[in-house]
C-alpha cells in the first residue's frame, strides 16, 4: 500500500470575507529558516490594497452601528475559533519561524489570551475613555470615544501570530475595520487566522489580510487618501517610518507603533474623540 | 412705530498702555529684539506697535531657557507647587481682565462684547481648570506618574490670541512642560501682555517663553531640534506642513486646524433659538472660527421661513467700533484676511450662488466685511467646500435625514457640526453619524476647558481641554508607544 500523499493548501489573502490570489498573479516562495521550500503566497499588490481598503471602507460603519456587546462576542469567538485550530497554528509557526514546537504552542497561547483581552474592552471604551464634562453653564455636555474609520497596519516580521492579533484586535474592536500586512517572510498563520476569522461572524471586509512586500507596499498604505490612521509597529528603519509619516500627512493620518500587546492605548490611538453640547431647560 | 437708535457707548482704551516696542520675552525678561514689524488696529489701521521679528538666534536663545527651566526646575517641582503657580495666573488673569479684554479688540478687532465676555474669562478659566490637573497626573488615564513631553513649541492663530495662548500653556505647564509660544504676526500683544502676567505670578524664569514673529519664525520653532512637542492652531494646510517637517523626528504634534461645520436645521427645529444660533455660528467673532457654522444645511420645506426670519435678524447686525460695547460684529483681522473673504466670496458670485448682505455702512478705514449669506449654494461650489473664515454662510438645503448627514461629512474635515431639532432621538442619531469632533445640538460655539475640542479626519490631532486634552501633554511612563 503507497504511503498517503498530503493534500497542501494554497495560501490566499483576505479580502472583503473572499480569499482571492493577488490580481497581479504575483506569488512569492516561502521557506523554512533553514530554507526549506514550504509554499507559494500571494505577492499582493498596490491594486490588491485598494480592493481591501474599499471592503473595509464599505463594511465600517455597519460594524460600528454593532453593539458592543456583539462586537466583543465576535472577537471572543474568534479566540474560540483560534482554540480549535492550535495545532494548526503551531505547526505552521514552527516550521516557518524555526522555532521548537514549545516555544510555537507558548506565542499561539498568548495570541489567543490576546483576543480575550481585548474581546473584553468593546464595552468598558465608554467607561474608560468618555465622560461628562461639567461646563461652566447649563448644558449637558458628554464625551465619547468613537472609531475613526480604517485602519490599516503593518505586522511585524517576528511573532507571526501574536504580532498580528495585536495588530488586528485593538483595531477592531472599537468598531474600526482594517487592512493589515502580515509578516512578510511567515504569513502562513496570518492566512490561516483569516480562515479563523471567516467562521467567526466577523462581517465580510472588517478585517482584510495581504501577504507580500512591506517595502513596496507599506509607502501605499501611507499615501492611501482613505485610510484614517496606520499601525507601523511592524516597520524598524527609520527612513520607511519618516517617509510613511511624510506622505500620511497629506490626510493626517493618525500613525502610530506599539511596544506593548497588551495595552488600551492601542485602542484608543484609533478613535476619535467626540464632544457633544445640549442646553438643559425646562 | 417709534425706533430707538444705539448711542455710541465705547469702551474706553485708557485701561491699556503699549509700549511702541517690543522684544521677546525669554528666560524670564524682556529683550530687545533684532528687526521688527508694525502691528496695526484693523478697525482703524492706526499702527498700535512694533513687534519683534524672531529669528534663528531668538528661538536658539528661548528653547535654551526653556530646556534649563524643565531641567532645572519646573520638572523637579512638585505638582502641586506648579499648580499654584497656574492658580496665580489664573487669578492675575481674572484681575487684569478688563485691560486684556481693551488690548485684544485694540489689536485683534473682534467687539469687546466678545473679548470681555467670552475670550478672557474663558483664557482664565482655563489656567484654573488646568491648576488643579497638575498634582492629579497619576489620574489622567496614563497609569502611575506619566511623563512631561519636556520642551513645548506652540503656534497659535490670530482669531483668539489670548484664549489660544491658555489653551496652549495651560495644559502644558500643568503637565509639566516648558513652553516656548509664538504668538501670531498680527496679533502678539496679549502674548506680551500675558508675559507680564508670569512675571507678577513669580513664575520661574524660561518657564514660559514668548517668541513673536511671523512664519518663518513658526517654522524655525517646528525645525528646532530641542522643541519636544508642537501644539499647533492655525489652517490645515500649515499643519500639514508641520506634520512632514516632524516626520523624521520623535517630535509629538497636537494639530488643531481648519474647519467647514455643517450647521443643521431639521423641519421641526424652533425656528427663533435656530435662527440666532445660525447667526451666533457663523457671525460670531467675525466668523473668524475654525469650528464656525459656515454652511447651514436647511431642511428643504422650512428653508424659506428659516432664511426670510434669518435676513430679518441679519438687518439687526451692529457692524463697527469694536470698542462699542453695542458693536455685534468687528474688523476682519488684517487686510490679507480681508482679500482671502473677498476672493472666496467673489467665487460664489462666479460659480452661481446668490449673494445677500443687510443694508449696513461700513467705517471708512480699517478691514470691514458686511454679513453675508449666499443661497443656491451646490456641494460642489468652493464656498461650500473652503473654509472662508469670515463672516460668510453657505446656505444648502435637504430633504431626508440621511441626505443631511450625507452631505454634512462630505468634506475632508471633521472639526464641528451643529444639530437643529426638537426631537431627541433624531438629535443623537444625527450626533452619532457626524463625523466630527464637536457637536453642538441646539446650541452652537459653546467652549469650556472641561470641554474637549478638537477635530476628525484633516481638522488635526488631539484634543484640547478635559482629560483628553491635558494627555497630549503627557505621555505613559516606560511604554514605548508612539
Amino acid at each position: 500500500m503507497s504511503e498517503r500523499l498530503e493534500v497542501m493548501k494554497t495560501y490566499k489573502l483576505f479580502i472583503d470575507g473572499n480569499f482571492p490570489r493577488s490580481e497581479s498573479g504575483r506569488t512569492y516562495e516561502v521557506r523554512s529558516k533553514n530554507g526549506q521550500f514550504i509554499t507559494n503566497a500571494c505577492l499582493a499588490s498596490r491594486k490588491d490594497l485598494k480592493e481591501a481598503v474599499v471592503a473595509a471602507r464599505t463594511a465600517q460603519s455597519s460594524w460600528a452601528g454593532a453593539t458592543a456587546y456583539n462586537r466583543g462576542q465576535i472577537l471572543y469567538r474568534i479566540a474560540e475559533m483560534m482554540e480549535g485550530r492550535r495545532e494548526q497554528f503551531i505547526n505552521e509557526i514552527s516550521a516557518s519561524e524555526g522555532t521548537s514546537l514549545e516555544s510555537a504552542e507558548i506565542e499561539v497561547f498568548a495570541a489567543i489570551d490576546r483576543c480575550v483581552w481585548y474581546a473584553g474592552w468593546s464595552d468598558k471604551l465608554s467607561a474608560l475613555a468618555g465622560s461628562t464634562n461639567p461646563v461652566s453653564g447649563p448644558f449637558y455636555n458628554f464625551t465619547i470615544p468613537e472609531a475613526m474609520g480604517v485602519v490599516g497596519a503593518i505586522a511585524p516580521e517576528e511573532y507571526s501570530l501574536l504580532g498580528l492579533v495585536d495588530a488586528i484586535a485593538p483595531i477592531i474592536v472599537s468598531g474600526n475595520t482594517c487592512v493589515v500586512l502580515a509578516s512578510s517572510r511567515t504569513p502562513l498563520s496570518a492566512i490561516t487566522f483569516a480562515e479563523v476569522m471567516a467562521t467567526s461572524d466577523l462581517p465580510h471586509g472588517v478585517c482584510n489580510i495581504l501577504t507580500g512586500s512591506k517595502e513596496e507596499l507599506s509607502p501605499w498604505f501611507a499615501s492611501h487618501m482613505d485610510i484614517n490612521g496606520l499601525d507601523i509597529s511592524g516597520i524598524d528603519e527609520p527612513s520607511l517610518i519618516s517617509e510613511m509619516k511624510t506622505s500620511g500627512a497629506q490626510n493626517l493620518k493618525r500613525i502610530h507603533s506599539f511596544k506593548q500587546g497588551e495595552n488600551p492605548q492601542r485602542i484608543l490611538a484609533f478613535m476619535e474623540a467626540k464632544t457633544i453640547w445640549h442646553p438643559i431647560g425646562v | 412705530m417709534t425706533t430707538f437708535e444705539y448711542a455710541p457707548a465705547p469702551e474706553s482704551r485708557s485701561i491699556v498702555t503699549i509700549d511702541p516696542q517690543y522684544g521677546h520675552f525669554i528666560n524670564g525678561a524682556f529683550t530687545k529684539g533684532a528687526n521688527h514689524f508694525p502691528s496695526v488696529n484693523p478697525a482703524n489701521e492706526e499702527i498700535l506697535s512694533h513687534i519683534a521679528l524672531g529669528n534663528a538666534k531668538d528661538i536658539d536663545a528661548a528653547v535654551d531657557a526653556a530646556r534649563v527651566a524643565y531641567e532645572s526646575v519646573w520638572s523637579k517641582m512638585p505638582g502641586k507647587e506648579r499648580g499654584k503657580y497656574l492658580y496665580r495666573i489664573a487669578r492675575i488673569l481674572q484681575e487684569r481682565a478688563r485691560e486684556f479684554a481693551v488690548l485684544e479688540t485694540l489689536d485683534n478687532g473682534k467687539p469687546i462684547r466678545e473679548s470681555r465676555d467670552v475670550d478672557v474669562p474663558l483664557a482664565a478659566a482655563h489656567f484654573f481648570y488646568h491648576a488643579g490637573w497638575a498634582d492629579k497626573l497619576d489620574y489622567a488615564g496614563l497609569g502611575q506618574s506619566p511623563l512631561a513631553h519636556g520642551v513645548a513649541g506652540q503656534i497659535i492663530p490670530w482669531n483668539f490670541p489670548i484664549l489660544m495662548l491658555s489653551w496652549k500653556i495651560a495644559p502644558a505647564l500643568a503637565a509639566g512642560n516648558t513652553v516656548v509660544l509664538k504668538p501670531a504676526e498680527s496679533t502678539s500683544l496679549t502674548a506680551l501682555l500675558f508675559a507680564q502676567v508670569c512675571q507678577q505670578a513669580d513664575l520661574p524664569p524660561g518657564v514660559v517663553n514668548i517668541v513673536t514673529g511671523d512664519g518663518s519664525t513658526g517654522a524655525g520653532l517646528v525645525d528646532h531640534p530641542g522643541i519636544d512637542k508642537i501644539a499647533f492652531t492655525g489652517s490645515t494646510e500649515v499643519g500639514k506642513a508641520i506634520a512632514r517637517a516632524i516626520a523624521p523626528t520623535h517630535k509629538k504634534a497636537t494639530l488643531e486646524l481648519g474647519g467647514k461645520a455643517a450647521n443643521i436645521v431639521f423641519e421641526d427645529a424652533a425656528i427663533d433659538e435656530t435662527v440666532e444660533g445660525i447667526v451666533n455660528g457663523i457671525f460670531f467673532n467675525q466668523g473668524h472660527v475654525c469650528c464656525a457654522g459656515s454652511r447651514l444645511l436647511v431642511q428643504e420645506n422650512i428653508a424659506d421661513e428659516i432664511l426670510a426670519k434669518l435676513k430679518v435678524r441679519m438687518a439687526k447686525i451692529r457692524v463697527g467700533d469694536p470698542l462699542d460695547k453695542n458693536t455685534d460684529l468687528g474688523a476682519i483681522n488684517s487686510a490679507e484676511q480681508l482679500q482671502k473673504i473677498r476672493e472666496l466670496s467673489q467665487s460664489g458670485d462666479d460659480e452661481g450662488a446668490e449673494r445677500w448682505s443687510p443694508k449696513c455702512t461700513l467705517p471708512s478705514t480699517g478691514f470691514w466685511y458686511p454679513p453675508t449669506i449666499f443661497t443656491g449654494v451646490t456641494q460642489a461650489h468652493r464656498i461650500a467646500r473652503e473654509e472662508i473664515f469670515g463672516p460668510v454662510l453657505s446656505v444648502l438645503t435637504f430633504r431626508t435625514p440621511q441626505e443631511a448627514i450625507d452631505k454634512a461629512n462630505n468634506t475632508p474635515y471633521g472639526l464641528s457640526a451643529g444639530i437643529w431639532s426638537e426631537k431627541g432621538s433624531r438629535i443623537l442619531w444625527a450626533a452619532q453619524q457626524l463625523k466630527a469632533g464637536v457637536i453642538w445640538a441646539n446650541t452652537f460655539n459653546k467652549f469650556d476647558p472641561a470641554s474637549p475640542f478638537g477635530g476628525y479626519k484633516e481638522s488635526g490631532w488631539g484634543r484640547e481641554g478635559g482629560r483628553h486634552g491635558l494627555t497630549a501633554y503627557l505621555k505613559e511612563a516606560e511604554s514605548g508607544n508612539e
